[in-house]
């Protein structure tokens, strides 16, 4: 099943977050004003990464890592020929690179590609399961929590943050079954989870911790992103009348739905069932 | 004579209102009136009121359906529309990733109303773009206990299974 839409309704750090927390398999397309870029995953990781300016060649990505000589790029570009794969082999067999500096220098490469999407308001992106580079292309798999977290701190947009956490007061946070272990927290980011309690709202945290509205969204929205927190209603909270002042009225319980027999709804079940 | 209710909610244009008429035994009322603006023109009318359909279950019982209006400046019929209600069920247009943000606001105002079990049911997922259930769950940040259901609007088998499972939720909130 295909993913359609435009990064202006769902961004980059959010399309990430999908693939990652469903493990994904496949190809992502997004294009902007001037350039496109070409994503792909594996199992929620992503694999390999490339754009129209930066095409992702091995050479020179070596070459910008500044693993390749002048004089090396042009004796490589009389083979051009050869896919990645084969080039990387030839390049460690002949020692002039290590299988260290091609996954290094390959990793940093996609990192700052995914990076440079997260500026990209504008767009259409395009998931397809299941297809994934040639087997000539050399792939490095990379966990994309820590790409996830550091996409939503280059988040400044207020009114972004504003929508999906629009009232701190309310929302209280719980710490997933993630494990926390290899994602690359900031002293921030433990501040605020050293905080979290059923009984704690958001506010109540930026409080404590001594952060504002802005710092704080952008914490927990950082957080929410790469599956690490989910949103829950604090302890003892009763259900906000959202619209009731709207009519003048005071009522601060929401009712629980009428008093029903059991009977009745197995009469709807019994009936819907033979419609 | 028992009547009891369902509310049938979500943005604007995602198919309260065939929900509605797929399973109604009456003709639906409805409130449409035709789309002015040019920005909205992705269908021809739009429910300004409610709509409102009947399920006779027996000499006794009645159950209503009630669609809300889409559009959020017909928002102030919401919480009318709530009083009394069973549960609800959340349409979600698959095919439309913009309108998301704004079912999941929708989502969140409803639970607000009351303390009442509900659904979401992700609609058109006949068409060759929609979006899986699975990956509106995580798109939404819907919690695990929440069903999310695939839905056809068009289609009575689909829309009966989403009100069955909404009936299944209130039985297991009542046993709470």
């Amino acid at each position: 099943m295909a993913l359609k839409g435009n990064l202006r309704d769902f961004n980059s750090t959010q399309l990430l977050n999908l693939v990652s927390l469903a493990k994904k398999t496949g190809s992502m397309h997004l294009e902007t004003n001037g350039d496109f870029a070409n994503l792909f995953f594996k199992e929620g990781k992503l694999i390999k990464a490339n754009t129209q300016k930066h095409p992702g060649r091995l050479a020179d990505i070596l070459y910008e890592a500044g693993k390749l000589t002048p004089e090396q790029m042009q004796a490589i570009s009389r083979h051009a020929n050869l896919t990645d794969k084969a080039l990387g082999i030839d390049l460690i067999k002949s020692r002039i690179v290590s299988q260290q500096d091609i996954v290094h220098s390959v990793k940093e490469f996609m990192l700052n590609v995914v990076y440079s999407l997260f500026s990209w308001a504008e767009g259409t992106f395009l998931f397809q399961q299941g297809i994934l580079p040639s087997a000539d292309d050399i792939i490095i798999p990379l966990n994309l929590d820590n790409v996830i977290l550091e996409g939503s701190r280059r988040i400044q947009e207020h009114e972004r943050l504003m929508e999906e956490l629009p009232d701190l007061d309310v929302l209280a946070l719980k710490v997933t079954d993630k494990p926390l272990r290899d994602v690359k927290l900031t002293p921030d980011d433990w501040r605020v989870i050293s905080h979290i309690h059923p009984r704690n709202t958001i506010a109540q945290i930026a409080q404590a911790v001594n952060m504002d509205e802005f710092q704080i969204r952008k914490i927990v929205y950082g957080m929410l992103q790469a599956g690490l927190v989910e949103l829950t209603k604090p302890e003892g909270a009763k259900p906000k009348r959202q619209l009731s002042a709207r009519f003048g009225g005071k009522k601060d319980v929401a009712p629980q739905g009428p008093a029903v027999k059991r009977s009745v709804i197995e009469r709807l079940i019994t009936r819907i069932k033979r419609i | 004579m028992q009547t009891v209710k369902m509310v049938v909610t979500g943005p604007y244009s995602a198919g309260k209102t065939q929900f509605i008429r797929t399973i109604s035994e009456i003709d639906v009322v409805s409130t449409e009136r035709k789309i002015t603006a040019q920005a909205e023109r992705i269908k021809d009318q739009t429910t300004v009121a409610m709509d409102f359909g009947r399920i006779t279950i027996d000499d006794d019982l009645v159950l209503y359906l009630f669609g809300t209006p889409g559009q959020r400046r017909f928002d102030f019929m919401w919480e009318i529309l709530t009083e009394g209600m069973l549960g609800f069920v959340v349409l979600i247009d698959s095919v439309r990733p913009e309108t998301f943000r704004e079912a999941k606001h929708i989502l969140e105002i409803f639970r607000g109303y009351a303390e009442t079990p509900y659904i979401v049911a992700a609609n058109k997922q006949d068409l060759p773009d929609a979006w899986s259930p699975d990956d509106l769950r995580i798109a939404l940040k819907i919690d695990r206990s929440v069903k999310v259901l695939p839905l056809v609007a068009t289609d009575k088998e689909s829309v009966k299974q989403v009100l069955l499972e909404l009936l299944y939720s209130i039985l297991e909130n009542m046993e709470e």
